[in-house]
Parts: structure tokens; C-alpha cells; sequence
């Protein structure tokens, strides 16, 4: 159905080709997906599909990619429209209209199709994405994962032969994104649709996918085969192929069940052992204090009302509510972040993650209860004092850049955070070494940014840092290095708080995890108890070693010896 | 039902209201227009912005208001109010006058005046709240479609503007800078222009990738002829509504903008053989949308007749001053607008 020969694209004032000599073929009703690290040429390969490389990005395309029997040569993507529909990474970019309805209309109105005909394809579409509810809805209203659908929708009605989705699970949380895959795999088997995805999140999808392409490097060559096969010789892996790989399962499991049907000997060897704790908070044995009111200080009564004897905790929240537009988006939260903790804020799309985060640096004000960051308030507090108690990594890190090259950034950083000169540029080669002065900040890969606006962050050495999202985008290695870095932030005595969907970053560094649901706080506790106990938030490690308590494969290979 | 006969429906409504300065038949107009957007207005965000169009309104009547104090008038009136102190102006500022007298004449003209602009207004915001602009442009013909969508896409594009602005601006007090102030706002300026940008090519992307554009084939004499009568369509709206404006043009306006506008339909339906597109679910100009259509047309058009049988009920006089009464038919006839509210029925939310 797609079949690559001998394709090699090379965009306009680039010195190489950003992919080489990509041969495949994907046959009709298959699931392909496309991985490897960040930057060798994913989106490009995909864009090669919809004819948008090169006929809409520029550049030239060498080789051949046809299409249902098209050559993208001839055809223009308008003219690939009716055999293949696109969606891509921000499913905002992607519509038109304002309706959810006319959302999905627009394509067939495009192709020209006649309005039964249309009516029709609507109606079966809202029911087989479960959109029925919403066909009247403004997109504007959706969360993530309802828009990801409609996005979907929006290119289903016209009955293409072939999917091309660039990363549609990783802005979702685990439900909205199993939810999104489940349609995938109906498109699939019902109605035979090829679907060719790129996802980093290997953990959500590998166990969908009939076929895995797999770009290495930038520059090399496809490798193409079974899951199974690729997995067993991949740089990105999820933890299941890992804990597979250090197990020496033969072959190897791809999901959690065929994983745990191994297991049995595994546990066995385990049985004896028990995790090492992530390393603790510094502040004694402890590993994290009950919430507020339940405070070791608080034993001694009245004293603790001098607070000059001990430093304020780097974030405390009383009774925390905010309502915005007239909607409770946080309700009677109590949380008392305390130094060198980890705290992993977690819960669905829309739970009050980002709005708490957002109240901790005064960006949002509190409607009744309190909220101090190192003593102050953070809304009455000057952004240049606040900086020095607090941190926020913002879910689009490059929102944080407005320089043009990278050594104007971090001296302005310098500058607002009044740190030595080369502040900044230093931890920046910590967090990250190998990028140059003059690259301009648009032109960094998701990973280099996010290492950028974190070193800009902490040029101030805030107590108190706070991350929104930071694993969307990136890659296992990146990843890993970001996991390697704010392990050692957290040993300096940096408090951190991260929002994230990830369970696998959370599972690797919280000490603690709190759950939100609709504004509300319904758990707090120890990562190791709150995580075990949820199916969609548990780690799959934890899942397959149940009712072990195991967290991540560094745990296993440690105790492994 | 059409969203072109609400558009229709409140700007005759809006006609009317120029055609009258009694405040008692302008608030008679707000009053009705208001009855119908409140049982009538769709769910959807944007019927909202009658209440930002309603603050407009009033923001105009009082600018024109403290116009009126601040810089005289030219109504001369008897009833001095206040005397501000005058500032003396350069001769080369001859005929402009700022503080002195402030006559109670002057500002109930001010006021009759401004209430005229802010009836207007309300009635745009009217047709907003009921049926939103882009579903009026999904009616466009063929022809236009094109650029339907275009002009659709930049009305989405000012509130996605709007947020990208607030989240920068946010964004610079991460960075332990004042996120308010002039200088914070032109710092964000460039990134924000970029993002604008680069959404704009995504969205362009996704369009093209959606099949936007196609066309069908069309002979060159199609098109030829289809240029030519757009063209010369045009050309003739422009100088038939020149030779009605004018004076002394008024014997061959009609007839030419009459030419002109079946010329441009005809090159418009023409044009329309090059879209392949079909619609989705169109709305259909039934019954209905004839009666909406009608009682406002009906409005203007007494209200009009009026303005010229009896100027004196409908223009109340500032000098001397008189109170403003209720002309009978006038004010009838205006009660006609309310027909929508009881013969279409309302949407669910």
C-alpha cells in the first residue's frame, strides 16, 4: 500500500540528506510504526506519504514513494487526499472549522462528495470514535484527548487507505491515549485502513503493531521487521523490552501479559531481595512527610509558630482553591513540599496539574487559601525575587527562550538571575554538553531545548523547581539524561515537582506521588504504594512483577547484581 | 435556519435605527433585538460577544458624550450647565474649541446622536450572537469559497494570537522579568509573531493535505467569460451606487447597479463550475427564514417611510428643548422584529 524505493530527501541549504536510501513497503491492512531517536528523520518519512515533502515543505526527494499505486512525484498532496489522511503531532494545527460536526465534514466537502454520502460517513464516524456526544461541541472545548480524535475523525471521513499519524499519543495521559489506540487497532482490523505511525512512546503502542521501521541513526539506512525482531536490537526501547533483555527472555515479550507468563523465575530470584528506595529526601529517615497539617514540627505545638528557627518549606499549600471561569479547578488542596523531594503530580488531562503549578509562581492567584513558596506569597512576590525561590520549566519550554542564539540566552539569564557571567552556559554543558554558542533556540531538537530552559531556570538556584510535562518529545535517551540530571538536582536539596503523564519518569525519580481528579488531591503518598495500587498509573515493571513491589528495570538490574 | 436571514434581520434593524434620533423608538429597537438574542442566541462561545458589542455600544455613547463637553458644540443652546474653564488655542486651530459653555442642548443632541451609533452596534452584535459569521461564510457560492475559508482561518487566528500573547507574556515572569508594562509586550512581540507564523504553515499543511483546492478542469472560454463578468459586474455596482449617492445621477443608478449585480452573480455562478466542493448539511432557506428576513426588512422599511411622512416624531427637536414622545405607527411597526421569536423555534443547547 506504501511502498518507499530508494528514497533519500534532502531539504534546501541542508549539506546532507536528512533520511537515505529508506526502502520499504508496508502492505494493505497493516499497523507500521516508525521509530528511533529524536531528529533521524521521523516526521520526514511520514510527510514523504501525504506528498507534503516535498511538495509542500520544499527540498528534494530522490527515490520513489507511491501510494495506493500514486506517485508523489505527480501527485500533489490535494490530489493524495482521498487515499490518505494526516494528522499531525498538534491536533490544534490541524483544524479548520470550530464545530466538531463541520470538523469532520470539511475533507469530504473538499473531495466533493455527495451530501448523503457525507451525512452517512458523519454519523458512523462520531459512533466509531465514540464522538457522538460531542458533535456540536467547539473544538476549543475538548481536551486533549477528545481533540486527538476528532482529529482523527476529521481525516477518516473520507475513507483513506492509509493513516499517517505523527506521535498521537504523547500530549495524552494514559486513558485518553489507550483510548485514541483502541480506535487505531478497530481501523485496523475492521476496515483494513494501513496505518503508519511514529510514536516515541514505545511502552503504549508496540504491542499494536503488526510491523516496526526502525531509522537508527540520521543518515543510516531502515531496518525493518517483526517487533519482536527490532526490539531485540533497537536503541529506543520500553521497559518491558528491557527487563526482557536483562532477563534474557527468548522471545522476547512485548506486552505485559506475555511478559509476566515469563516472569515466574524472575520473581523467584527476586523473592529475596527487596527494592532499594529511591534515595530519600535529606531530611532524615522519613521518606515524606503527610501532608500539612501532619507535620513533624507540629509535635511541639506552639513553638513551631516562630518560624525563624526553621527555614520555611520550599513550597506549602493550605486549603489551596482556585476557580477560573467560574469552574473549580483546584479545590482544598494541602501539600507541603519539603527540600530534596521529588514530587510526581499526576491525574488526567484537565485535573488541576498545570493550574497548581502554575499558583506555586504566582502566575495564578489563589480564590481562598494559602499558598507560600520559601515564606512568600508568590503573587505579591516581583518576578525578580521570585526567581530566586522558585523555578517552572512551562510545558512548551521554548515559550521561556526569546534570544537568537543560545550564548545571548544564557547571558540574559545571567543577567536576570544576577549570576556570575557563565552561570548558565555551565550548567547548560552539565545538563547537556554539545550545543554550540550561535544555534538559534528554534533550531534545537525538544531535548537540547528543554536542557536550555531548565539551565536558564536554575541560573537563579531556585529551592523549589517545577516541571511541567518535560518528557513530551522526548526521546529514551533524552529522556534518561533528563532523569540523570534532576536525580542530582534533587541530591543538591532541590525540591522538584513534576506534572507528567509519564509513568515510567515517575516511577524512576518521585519519591512521592500525588493523584488529581477533577481539583482534588485523592491520594499522597510514597511513589512505591500510590502506583502499585493504580492499573493506569502503574509502571510496567510493577505489572509484571506484581505483587512485588518493583518500580523500574534499574531496581531489578540492581538487585540482580 | 439560514444564518444569512438573522444577518438580514439585524442589519435592518441597524437601518432602521439610523433612520430615527428619538431615543424612545432607539431603546424600543434594543429592547426588541435583545428579546430575540436572549431567547434565540446558539450556545457556542461566540454568541457571547453580544455583551462585549453591548459594552461597546455604551463605551461609544459616553466618548461621544465627553466629545460633546470637552469640545463644545456646534448646537447653540440657552441652558448653560457648566462652564469649563477654556483653554486658549493657537490661531492655526481655528474652529476648535476646547472647555467653555456646556448647554443642556448640546449634550441631549450628543446623546441622541451617540444612542443612534450604539443601537447600530448592538444590532451587529445581534447578528453575531445568533448566528456566528463563519457559518454565514459556509453559505458563500462556489466561487468564493475559497476565500471564505481564508477569511475564516484569520478569525480564528486573532483569539489564538490573543492566547499566545498571554502565555508569553506569563512566561516572562518566569524568567524574573515584569510580565506587565509596554516593554513586556514588545519583547514577546517577535516569538509571538514566529509561533503565528508557524501555525499558519501547519494549518496551511493540514489544509493541503485535506484536499483544499482541488479544482475541476474548466475551458478557457469558461473562464474567460467568467473574468470578464465579474469584471464587468463590478464595475457597474461601483458606478450605479455612485449615480444614486449623487445628485444628479439619479436617473441612471438603478438600472446600472441593477446590470452590475446580475453581471457579478452570473460570473460568480460561473465560477463556480471550477469547485468540486459539495456541503455538508447546508442550511436551508425555508419559510422561516423568509418571515425573519421579512419583519426586519419590513422595520427598515417603515421606519424609513416615516423618517420622510413625519421627521418631527421621528428627529425630536434639541432647540428648543422638548421632551420626546412616542410616535404610534412608528413604534408599532418596530414591534414587527419580535416575529422570530415566535415563529422559529428554539436551538437546543
Amino acid at each position: 500500500m506504501i511502498r518507499f524505493e530508494k528514497v533519500s530527501v534532502t531539504y534546501d541549504g541542508a549539506p546532507e540528506p536528512t533520511v537515505r536510501d529508506v526502502d520499504f513497503e508496508v502492505p494493505e491492512g497493516e499497523l507500521a510504526l516508525l521509530v528511533g531517536p529524536s531528529g533521524v528523520g521521523k516526521s520526514t518519512v511520514l510527510g514523504a506519504v501525504s506528498g507534503l515533502v516535498p511538495h509542500f515543505t520544499g527540498g528534494t526527494l530522490g527515490g520513489r514513494v507511491t501510494v495506493a499505486g500514486r506517485d508523489t512525484r505527480t501527485h500533489k498532496p490535494r490530489e493524495l487526499a482521498d487515499v490518505v489522511g494526516t494528522v499531525g503531532q498538534d491536533p490544534l494545527a490541524h483544524f479548520v472549522t470550530d464545530t466538531v460536526e463541520d470538523e469532520l465534514a470539511y475533507g469530504m466537502e473538499s473531495l466533493g462528495l455527495a451530501p448523503e454520502v457525507m451525512r452517512r460517513r458523519v454519523e458512523e464516524t462520531l459512533d466509531l470514535l465514540g464522538l457522538a456526544g460531542l458533535r456540536d461541541r467547539p473544538i476549543a472545548t475538548l481536551s486533549g484527548g477528545q481533540r486527538q480524535r476528532v482529529a482523527i475523525g476529521s481525516v477518516l471521513t473520507p475513507h483513506p487507505q492509509v493513516l499517517v499519524l505523527d506521535e498521537p499519543t504523547s500530549a495524552l495521559d494514559p486513558a485518553a491515549a489507550e483510548e485514541v489506540l483502541a480506535v487505531l487497532q478497530r481501523l485496523v482490523h475492521d476496515l483494513g485502513t494501513t496505518v503508519l505511525m511514529a510514536e516515541h512512546r514505545l511502552e503504549r503502542v508496540i504491542h499494536y503493531a503488526d510491523r516496526v521501521i526502525l531509522l537508527p541513526t540520521p543518515g543510516a539506512p531502515p531496518v525493518t521487521g517483526t517487533p519482536s525482531e527490532i526490539m531485540s536490537v533497537s536503541p529506543v526501547h520500553p521497559p518491558v523490552v528491557a527487563l526482557g533483555r536483562l532477563a534474557n527472555w527468548s522471545p522476547l515479550p512485548l506486552t505485559v501479559r506475555d511478559a509476566r507468563r515469563k516472569a515466574g523465575d524472575l520473581r523467584d530470584r527476586l523473592a529475596d531481595a527487596a527494592p532499594a528506595a529511591p534515595a530519600g529526601p535529606h531530611r532524615g529517615g522519613q521518606a515524606s512527610p503527610p501532608p500539612a497539617r501532619g507535620n513533624p514540627g507540629r509535635l511541639f505545638g506552639r513553638r513551631t509558630k516562630n518560624t525563624e528557627t526553621r527555614p520555611p518549606h520550599p513550597a506549602d499549600a493550605h486549603r489551596l482553591t482556585v476557580r477560573r471561569d467560574h469552574l473549580t479547578a483546584l479545590h482544598h488542596i494541602d501539600l507541603t513540599v519539603t527540600p530534596g523531594e521529588t514530587i510526581a503530580l499526576m491525574g488526567r488531562n484537565g485535573a488541576g496539574k498545570s493550574t497548581l503549578l502554575n499558583t506555586f509562581v504566582g502566575l495564578l492567584e489563589p480564590t481562598t487559601g494559602t499558598v507560600t513558596v520559601g515564606g512568600r506569597t508568590p503573587h505579591r512576590t516581583p518576578p525578580r525575587d521570585l526567581i530566586r525561590h522558585v523555578g517552572l520549566v512551562p510545558q512548551e519550554p521554548r515559550d521561556l527562550l526569546y534570544a537568537d542564539t543560545v550564548a545571548t540566552e544564557c547571558a540574559a539569564a545571567d543577567q536576570d538571575a544576577d549570576a556570575d557571567p557563565g552561570t548558565c552556559r555551565a550548567l547548560l554543558d552539565r545538563l547537556l554538553p554539545g550545543i554550540a554558542d550561535d544555534t538559534h533556540p528554534r533550531d534545537l531538537s525538544e531535548g537540547q531545548c528543554l536542557a536550555l530552559a531548565l539551565a536558564v531556570v536554575l541560573t537563579a538556584r531556585p529551592p523549589l523547581l517545577l516541571l511541567d510535562e518535560p518528557t513530551r518529545g522526548l526521546d529514551y535517551a533524552a529522556k534518561a539524561r533528563l532523569v540523570t540530571a534532576l536525580r542530582e538536582l534533587a541530591a543538591e536539596g532541590h525540591a522538584i515537582v513534576l506534572a507528567t503523564h509519564d509513568v515510567e519518569l515517575a516511577a524512576e525519580i518521585a519519591h512521592r506521588v500525588v493523584l488529581l481528579a477533577e481539583g482534588e488531591m485523592i491520594a499522597d503518598g510514597p511513589t512505591a504504594e500510590i502506583v502499585v495500587s493504580s492499573p493506569s498509573f502503574a509502571p510496567q515493571v510493577t505489572k509484571i512483577l506484581a505483587p512485588q513491589r518493583w518500580l523500574t528495570v534499574s531496581q531489578v538490574q540492581e538487585a540482580l547484581g | 435556519m439560514h444564518p444569512g436571514a438573522w444577518w438580514v434581520w439585524a442589519i435592518s434593524l441597524g437601518t432602521a435605527a439610523t433612520r430615527t434620533t428619538n431615543p424612545l423608538l432607539l431603546g424600543l429597537l434594543i429592547v426588541v433585538s435583545a428579546y430575540v438574542v436572549a431567547t434565540h442566541r446558539s450556545p457556542a462561545p461566540w454568541a457571547r460577544s453580544y455583551s462585549a458589542f453591548a459594552k461597546l455600544a455604551f463605551a461609544v455613547l459616553l466618548i461621544r458624550l465627553v466629545f460633546a463637553v470637552a469640545l463644545g458644540s456646534p448646537i447653540p443652546g440657552t441652558h448653560v450647565l457648566l462652564t469649563l474653564p477654556e483653554i486658549p488655542l493657537p490661531h492655526w486651530a481655528q474652529g476648535i474649541r476646547l472647555g467653555g459653555e456646556v448647554t443642556a442642548e448640546a449634550l441631549v443632541f450628543a446623546a441622541y446622536d451617540g444612542l443612534k451609533l450604539a443601537t447600530l452596534l448592538i444590532c451587529v452584535g445581534a447578528a453575531n450572537a445568533l448566528a456566528s459569521p463563519s457559518r454565514l461564510l459556509k453559505s458563500l457560492p462556489g466561487a468564493l469559497y475559497e476565500t471564505g475559508v481564508a477569511v475564516v482561518v484569520a478569525l480564528t487566528f486573532a483569539p489564538h494570537l490573543i492566547a499566545d500573547v498571554q502565555r508569553l507574556r506569563a512566561a516572562r515572569r518566569l524568567r524574573g522579568r515584569p510580565d506587565r508594562g509596554v516593554r513586556g509586550l514588545l519583547q514577546v512581540g517577535l516569538p509571538v509573531l514566529e509561533g503565528a507564523l508557524e501555525r499558519s504553515v501547519a494549518l496551511a499543511a493540514a489544509m493541503e493535505a485535506r484536499g483544499y483546492g482541488r479544482s475541476a478542469d474548466v475551458p478557457a472560454r469558461v473562464r474567460r467569460t467568467t473574468a470578464a463578468l465579474t469584471l464587468g459586474g463590478l464595475l457597474g455596482v461601483c458606478a450605479g451606487t455612485y449615480g444614486l449617492l449623487t445628485a444628479e445621477g439619479g436617473s441612471y443608478g438603478a438600472p446600472l447597479l441593477l446590470a452590475g449585480i446580475v453581471a457579478a452573480l452570473a460570473g460568480l455562478r460561473l465560477g463556480g463550475r471550477r469547485s468540486l466542493r459539495t456541503r455538508y448539511r447546508p442550511d436551508p432557506w425555508g419559510p422561516r427564514a423568509w418571515l425573519v428576513t421579512g419583519s426586519g426588512v419590513a422595520v427598515a422599511a417603515l421606519l424609513t417611510l416615516a423618517s420622510s411622512r413625519a421627521p418631527e416624531a421621528l428627529h425630536p427637536g434639541v432647540v428648543p428643548l422638548t421632551a420626546p414622545t412616542l410616535p404610534l405607527w412608528p413604534a408599532a411597526s418596530i414591534l414587527l422584529a419580535l416575529l422570530p421569536a415566535f415563529v422559529v423555534p428554539r436551538e437546543h443547547s
